[in-house]
This record gives structure tokens, C-alpha cells and sequence, in this order.
């Protein structure tokens, strides 16, 4: 089916963006890569009366280092993070944007649209969050740089306001003996996760973690940090034995609803599952190991 | 609110010949691609961005293009089916997919080759586990898949 007709914007700079959005008021949508607002309107379950397309602004998709931080503009697709050299070193990055849907959404989706999206089953926001991630954003007042934790505040609500659009998304580099892994199941490529387990450690003497952050997608409102599985590891060894209290704190947090995925029973056991996986492969990678990581599906040999 | 929306004047290169079309903004580029410019070999096989069918190359990227809007391809090069023969010789990806069967209906098989030449040109050999993914985004309904991986082995064997 076709979108509902609206009025097309192309804006050449950021600047331009922000006042085409302040003129049109709530008339006006931007139009990033598509791969959510598109198959929204094509199903008229969205139906903005105007887009301002971002796909001309130069300069938007880089993705550099600067001050020991890896910054992805807001335009930067899934793809090109996917094959980024230097987002392969936090590889907890590479694990999400290489296991996105499929090759051709990964070609047009956006690391920016998906986080301002704040989609409770997107995969950016979980990833970001263990990497306590900073959105920058511009607006009619100006810049303001906040963290993820703090930008997604509901399912698809973020702190943006009317003309306000993602600029970028930073991430530090993460210290010495980190390791990050990112494990989300699903049944099939082109499809959202039914639950998955962003986990990002620092291990320090005689394998004791250090530091640890756990988020949970697609089984509550907003990515679920589950506090005490983060509890059941920190300062504590990396064992078989923690590993699994981490997991069962982990299943306990979660929040799931019974639905096409699966149900709510059935994704419990499977936050635990992937949650378990994510740790030991997090660790091992901060002991210097490779090891692969990403999603997963039923079909994949 | 009126329904007279202004018309968007594009310039793209279509199988590397250059096309100058208005279209509207709610256009999807398989829309400006199939009843437009007539090229009717890329498919529509779902309203929700699954199948594939639809897949062309934007700037050598695969893409679904009934989930691209067509404004969002102005300046930009697009491949599709009808770009892989040439003087009517057929591309080596198609030569593959017939030599090893890869088809059945045909339905898919336009989108399939498109992710196909696309893998071939960022691996030229390809693991099978680049395959599968290169892939991933493709439904067909008919052969299993398994033809089609024995082609694109075969197409990356050949050195195409
Ligand atoms: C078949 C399919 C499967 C998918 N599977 C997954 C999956 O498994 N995991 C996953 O995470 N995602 C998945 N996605 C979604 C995909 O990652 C999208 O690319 C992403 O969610 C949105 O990015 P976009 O650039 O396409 O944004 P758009 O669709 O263009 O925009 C999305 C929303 O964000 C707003 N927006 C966009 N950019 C900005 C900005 N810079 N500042 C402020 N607001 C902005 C738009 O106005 C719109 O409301 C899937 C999509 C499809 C079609
Ligand atoms: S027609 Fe099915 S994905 Fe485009
Ligand atoms: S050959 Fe029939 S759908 Fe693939």
C-alpha cells in the first residue's frame, strides 16, 4: 500500500532541519534511513503531513575517533557501523549492527533513527546503554549532549523535544581487559529479537569483574538493566557459579509480554539463556580471546 | 488539507542510463521503478519489508526498494534485474542460478540475484556463512534455499 500523501523537505544542513521542523510544527517528521517510518505509512499506521528527509545533510553518517571516543553520526548506517574498523574495536558495537534485520535494511537503517525511534524491541538502545553512551542533539535552543539512560524515557518516548533531532551518538573507548558481547535470538533474519542481553565487563586481577553492565531488550518498555544480576558479578570472580546467579537475577528482572514472539514464560528462560552466553562471552573476549557473538535464529546453520 | 501535493523532479541513473522523472513524494522507488520507468522485474511479494523480493542496488547497496521512498534516490545509481544482461548475454549470477537450478517460480529470483551480485562484489568468495547472510533477506517460497546456495557457490567459484 501507499503512504498517505505528504509534503517533502529535503534539508541540506542540520540548521536547515531544525528550522523546517520548527516551521511545520507538529506537521512535520524527519525522514532518516526509513526502514521504521516507512513500513509505518505504507500500513498508514503513521501518517505525518510533511517529512524532512536528512539523507542530503552532508557529514551526518561520519564515524570517527576523537578524545578517546568513537562518534557515530546520527545518519550513519547500520552497514557502514558493520564494517567500520574502528567500531569492530568495542566489538559489542559490531555484534548489533552486523545482526540488525538483513543486509538491505542494514543499507538504509540508521543508528540515529533507531534510538530516537526508541522502539522497546530495537537493538541500539540496550548496546548503548551497557557502553553508557552520550546522544548529542541539536534544536531551536541549541546543543545538548545527555546519557542514553537518561535520553529513552518510554517505549518510543525520548527527551526530544518538537524540532530537536540526534546528532550523533558517542561511545568511550572502553578501558584495558574490557570485554562487551552482544547475543539477541529471534526466528528469523527480518524480524526483531524475542529477548536479548547486551553485557559489557572490565576484569581485573586474578579474573575478578570489576565492572559490569547488563541491559535487557524487548522484555520490558524501555531496555531493563537488571540491577542484581549486576550485583551478582561485580567485584566478585567470573565463575561458572556466578555467572549462573547473574543470569537467574537477570531472568527475575525481566519483563516480558506473551505475543507473536513467543510467550512470557518462554522468553524468561530465554533472557536467562542468552544472558548466560552474553557474560561468558564478554569475559572471555576481555581475556583477549575472539570469539563470534551476535544474533541469532532458529534457520541460521 | 488539499491532496494536490507538488511534484518532486528526481535525477537518478537507472542500469547506467540517466532518467529524469517527477514523481510524487509518497512514491516508493518500486513503485517510480515498475509502473514509471516500466521495469517490471523487480517484485512486490509483501506489504512489511520482509521478503525481498524487491531488492535492487542503490550505489551497489542492496536495498528493499519497497521501502525506499523514490526521493530518497535522487543523484543516486540504481541497478536492477534488467541491468544484469548485457547485448543479450546473461549476467554470470543468472547463468549460476540456472545452471544449478536456484529457481523455481521465479517469483524471488529477481531480489536473490540483486543480494547476490551485491555479495559477490564485496566477497568475491564468499564463506558460506557469508552467504547465508548476504542472503538473509530473501524469502523463497519454492526451492529450499539449497539450490540457491549451491549457485552462489558455483557464481563465486567461476570468479564472477
Ligand atoms: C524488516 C525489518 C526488521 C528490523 N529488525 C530490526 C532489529 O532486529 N533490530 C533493530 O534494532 N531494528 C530493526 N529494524 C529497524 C531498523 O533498525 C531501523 O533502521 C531503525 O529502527 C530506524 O532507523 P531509520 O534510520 O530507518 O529511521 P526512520 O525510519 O527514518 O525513522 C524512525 C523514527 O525516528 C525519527 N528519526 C530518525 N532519525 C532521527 C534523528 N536523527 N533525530 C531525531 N529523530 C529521528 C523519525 O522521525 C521516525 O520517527 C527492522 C526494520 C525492518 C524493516
Ligand atoms: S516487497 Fe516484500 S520486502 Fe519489498
Ligand atoms: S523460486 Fe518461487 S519463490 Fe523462490
Amino acid at each position: 500500500m501507499s503512504p498517505y500523501p505528504f509534503h517533502y523537505h529535503r534539508a541540506h544542513t542540520l540548521a536547515e532541519a531544525v528550522t523546517l521542523l520548527a516551521q511545520l510544527g507538529g506537521e512535520g517528521q524527519l525522514l532518516a534511513g526509513g526502514q521504521s517510518l516507512i513500513p509505518l505509512m505504507k500500513l498508514r499506521l503513521a501518517r505525518p503531513g510533511a517529512l524532512v528527509d536528512l539523507n542530503f545533510v552532508p557529514g551526518l553518517s561520519a564515524i570517527d575517533e576523537h578524545s578517546g571516543e568513537i562518534r557515530m553520526g546520527a545518519m550513519a548506517r547500520h552497514a557502514a557501523l558493520e564494517d567500520s574498523e574502528l567500531v569492530a574495536r568495542v566489538p559489542i558495537l559490531h555484534d548489533c549492527a552486523a545482526g540488525i534485520a538483513d543486509s538491505q535494511v542494514r543499507n538504509m537503517g540508521t543508528i540515529g533513527g533507531s534510538v530516537a525511534e526508541a522502539d522497546p524491541s530495537g537493538d541500539w538502545v540496550a548496546v548503548l546503554l551497557t557502553l553508557g553512551a552520550q546522544v548529542r542533539c541539536t534544536g531551536p535552543q541549541g546543543e545538548r549532549i545527555m546519557p542514553v539512560s537518561d535520553f529513552v524515557t518510554d517505549a518510543y518516548t525520548t527527551m526530544l523535544g518538537p524540532a530537536e533531532i540526534v546528532q550523533e551518538i558517542r561511545v568511550k573507548l572502553p578501558p584495558a581487559k574490557s570485554g562487551g558481547a552482544f547475543i539477541a535470538f529471534k526466528r528469523c533474519a527480518s524480524v526483531y529479537a524475542s529477548a536479548s542481553a547486551a553485557v559489557q565487563l572490565t576484569l581485573g586481577d586474578g579474573d575478578i569483574c570489576r565492572d559490569i553492565h547488563i541491559a535487557l531488550g524487548c522484555v520490558g518498555l524501555t531496555a531493563v538493566v537488571p540491577i542484581a544480576a549486576q550485583d551478582a558479578l561485580r567485584g566478585k570472580p567470573v565463575s561458572a557459579k556466578s555467572i549462573e546467579n547473574a543470569a537467574d537475577a537477570a531472568m527475575a528482572a525481566a519483563e516480558p509480554q506473551s505475543d507473536m514472539r513467543g510467550s512470557a514464560d518462554y522468553k524468561r528462560v530465554l533472557v536467562r539463556a542468552v544472558v548466560k552466553r552474553a557474560i561468558d562471552i564478554a569475559a572471555r573476549r576481555a581475556r583477549g580471546e575472539r570469539v563470534e557473538a551476535g544474533h541469532e535464529y532458529v534457520a541460521r546453520v | 488539507m488539499s491532496l494536490a501535493f507538488d511534484k518532486v523532479p528526481l535525477q537518478l541513473t537507472v542500469n547506467g542510463k540517466p532518467c529524469a522523472v517527477e514523481v510524487e513524494p509518497r512514491t516508493l522507488l518500486v513503485e517510480l521503478i515498475r509502473e514509471q520507468l516500466n521495469l517490471t522485474g523487480t517484485h512486490v511479494g509483501c506489504d512489511t519489508t520482509y521478503c525481498g523480493a524487491c531488492t535492487v542496488l542503490l550505489n551497489g547497496r542492496n536495498v528493499k526498494s519497497c521501502t525506499v521512498l523514490a526521493v530518497q534516490a535522487d543523484g543516486s545509481d540504481v541497478r536492477t534485474v534488467e541491468g544484469l544482461a548485457t547485448e543479450g548475454k546473461l549476467h554470470p549470477v543468472q547463468e549460476a542460478y540456472a545452471a544449478n537450478h536456484g529457481l523455481q517460480c521465479g517469483f524471488c529470483t529477481p531480489g536473490l540475484l540483486m543480494s547476490t551480485v551485491r555479495l559477490l562484489e564485496k566477497h568475491p568468495k564468499p564463506s558460506d556463512q557469508q552467504i547465508r547472510k548476504a542472503i538473509a533477506g530473501n524469502t523463497c517460497r519454492c526451492t529450499g534455499y539449497q539450490n540457491i546456495l549451491k549457485a552462489i557457490r558455483a557464481a563465486a567459484a567461476a570468479g564472477k
